[in-house]
């Protein structure tokens, strides 16, 4: 099953589009990073992935079920937004009898379990929290309902590279130990890099790319050669980022085939640069494509 | 959901407790006095004696003389005024909004807990508490008032009476369905705006103005009016000219009614002429006296009598409520519409 499957999804306000004709099927098991620059639409994009907003065109159904269209499908679906929403005025304790209170799976243990090991003080108010505090005691509401999968809006956004490194290494021991999903999203591929399988390149409210990170890697060649004309380039080979001097010509492109030309010299590409490279796009409209990893 | 709704309402309700333990004090410490007085007055005998209007007048005067009372009767229809506007502000406006303000509606709304049924737990538990709660106060300050608002219906023209428009939702049941319609003006108010303080601005003028509107437009329609014909009293009789003629009226009393439209008739004829001479009324000189009453001046009166102020109160309660159920119903529908 799909986690998450769209398909000609979009959502407008107004007449801005935030997302458009976006069309995914993530598989379950992975931890997804979605990555894009501010305002690239990743904050609805998950946002109608988790029922919070109705999209304006197209389906998209998280776990088989329309997000939020009951209880059930509620259940399933740990959410930690942006900011890390908590209710300011109440207490640590507060938030997790509230968490026991809405979510028949709570699971009471985990959560008490994860507030003492990070040390916070249940009589606290959250308001008073720091914002790694304040991120780790809305990771636990999410983890304690116990869903099948994990949406996680910028989560490490605010917070200094300590508490970066520990609140994901809180995530990560969550993953390995239940097996969920998630989906978590950054503006920086760097927080990422190091937890996901799966990744989603969102940029100026269109999916770039999509799929899983070995695939994306072994799909993608930086070549570098004598200056050429890109015309000449065989069928196969898409060029996602050209840069040219006098005489020099290198590309990033992306291919199902391997690289016979003997003009190139062809080096593995990093993470960080495939997603630079489509990042940077932002601007052009590039040629329609479908994305890696989207079952037709 | 429901021990979420009590948690996050829990300064609101202790408030509101401390506010009914002090009014309710206040109206039982003052109250015994008061019934004393109306005791001693005699009204609750005089229709043997066909003396109400006499002694209700009497009791009133007494009454008014007093320090205390005429400001407590007073502060108890104003408090029943400003209860369901305190709590469409304070409780239905922030239900919401403060929920999209604080954008905390991103935790609530992705718990096991559909949108619908938080909603319908917080409108329902948080409109039954305001019903609730205006009720106590309600039944406090109607209480109180009683010995007052009885002597006033039994005919004291010199006290306006419970069904007049400033007092009519100050006693009674329809106070509990203004605070139902303010609670959910407020909410409703909040789900469409999204934050706190001008969803309370637009509660209270909204409030405001359907407080004008009633007594205005509709209480006087809600039951269709009595009419009848009374004369003028040649002590009361004021005109204007109309044409050749004159618009006579005067003042008319009906005891414990509520009279909402006075309309006099235009008189002409000879005895007119006389009358216009006649710069200081009807009674200046004996020919004004004698031309006034060869025209048996009469006027017509719209008006509510005493005894349809339960079905009135009633009425209004029902379409408060039904109001109010209309607003929670578009509160229904942004939440599900409306999406961050």
């Amino acid at each position: 099953m799909n986690i998450i499957q769209t398909i000609g999804l979009g959502k407008a306000y107004g007449r801005t589009w935030a997302l458009r004709d976006c069309t995914l099927a993530i598989p379950e098991g992975h931890v997804v990073g979605l990555v894009g620059p501010n305002g690239a639409g990743k904050t609805t994009l998950l946002g109608l992935a988790t029922g919070l907003l109705a999209p304006t065109c197209g389906t998209i159904t998280v776990l088989g079920e329309r997000p939020a269209a009951g209880s059930a499908q509620l259940a399933q679906v740990g959410f930690v937004a942006q900011d890390t929403s908590v209710y300011a005025r109440m207490t640590v304790a507060d938030h997790l009898r509230l968490g026991a209170w809405l979510n028949p799976g709570w699971d009471g243990e985990l959560a008490r379990r994860r507030i003492g090991e990070l040390g916070l003080d249940p009589k606290q108010r959250a308001g008073s929290l720091s914002g790694g505090q304040r991120a780790q005691l809305a990771l636990t509401l999410a983890m304690a309902k116990r869903p099948g999968l994990l949406i996680l809006d910028e989560p490490v956004a605010s917070l200094d590279p300590l508490a970066r490194r520990e609140f994901l290494r809180g995530l990560m021991e969550t993953v390995a130990e239940r097996g969920l999903s998630v989906v978590l999203s950054s503006h920086l591929i760097g927080d990422l890099e190091r937890v996901c399988d799966y990744l989603i390149v969102l940029v100026a409210s269109r999916v770039r790319i999509a799929g899983e990170v070995s695939e994306l890697l072994a799909a993608h060649r930086r070549l570098s050669g004598p200056r050429r004309d890109l015309r000449t380039l065989p069928a196969g080979q898409e060029v996602v980022e050209e840069s040219h001097t006098d005489r020099q010509t290198v590309l990033l492109i992306r291919t199902g085939e391997p690289v016979n030309d003997p003009a190139w010299t062809v080096t593995p590409v990093s993470l960080e640069d495939l997603v630079l490279a489509y990042m940077s796009q932002a601007n052009d409209t590039p040629a329609r494509r479908s994305p890696l990893g989207v079952a037709s | 959901m429901i021990r979420l709704t009590l948690r996050q309402f829990r300064t609101q309700a202790w408030i509101a407790a401390a506010a009914l333990a002090a009014i309710a004090t206040t109206f039982l410490v003052t109250r015994p006095p008061l019934s004393n007085m109306y005791s001693a007055s005699g009204i609750a005998a005089c229709q043997a004696s066909n003396d109400c209007g006499r002694l209700a007048a009497s009791f009133i005067i007494q009454v008014r003389a007093d320090a205390a009372y005429p400001v407590l009767y007073a502060a108890g229809v104003l408090i029943m005024f400003l209860v369901p506007a305190i709590i469409g502000m304070f409780w239905g406006a922030p239900l919401i909004a403060r929920e999209l303000e604080d954008r905390t509606y991103r935790l609530a709304w992705t718990q096991s807990v559909t949108r619908t049924r938080w909603l319908a737990v917080k409108l329902g538990l948080l409109g039954l508490a305001a019903m609730a709660i205006t009720g106590l106060f309600s039944l406090i300050i109607t209480w109180w008032a009683s010995p007052l608002d009885r002597a006033a219906t039994l005919g004291s023209p010199i006290l306006a009476n419970r069904m007049m428009p400033l007092l009519f939702a100050g006693h009674g049941i329809v106070p509990i369905g203004y605070a139902a319609f303010a609670f959910a003006l407020g909410a409703t108010a909040g789900a469409l705006i999204g934050r706190t303080v001008p969803a309370m601005a637009v509660t209270i003028v909204i409030f405001a103005a359907v407080q004008l509107i009633m007594p205005n437009f509709v209480r006087p329609h809600l039951i269709p009016a009595a009419h009848t014909t009374v004369a003028v009293s040649a002590g009361d009789a004021n005109w204007v000219a109309v044409g050749n003629g004159l618009l006579i009226t005067g003042k008319a009393a009906i005891p414990g009614a509520w009279i909402f439209s006075e309309s006099g008739h235009v008189y002409t004829g000879p005895a007119i002429q006389i009358l216009k001479t006649c710069y200081n009324g009807p009674t200046s000189t004996p020919a004004c006296g004698s031309a006034f009453a060869s025209l048996h001046a009469q006027m017509l009166l719209a008006y509510q009598p005493a005894s349809r102020y339960w079905p009135l109160q009633a009425y209004e309660t029902a379409i408060t409520l039904a109001l109010a159920l209309a607003l929670a119903g578009i509160c229904f529908w942004k939440i599900r519409r409306r999406l961050g």
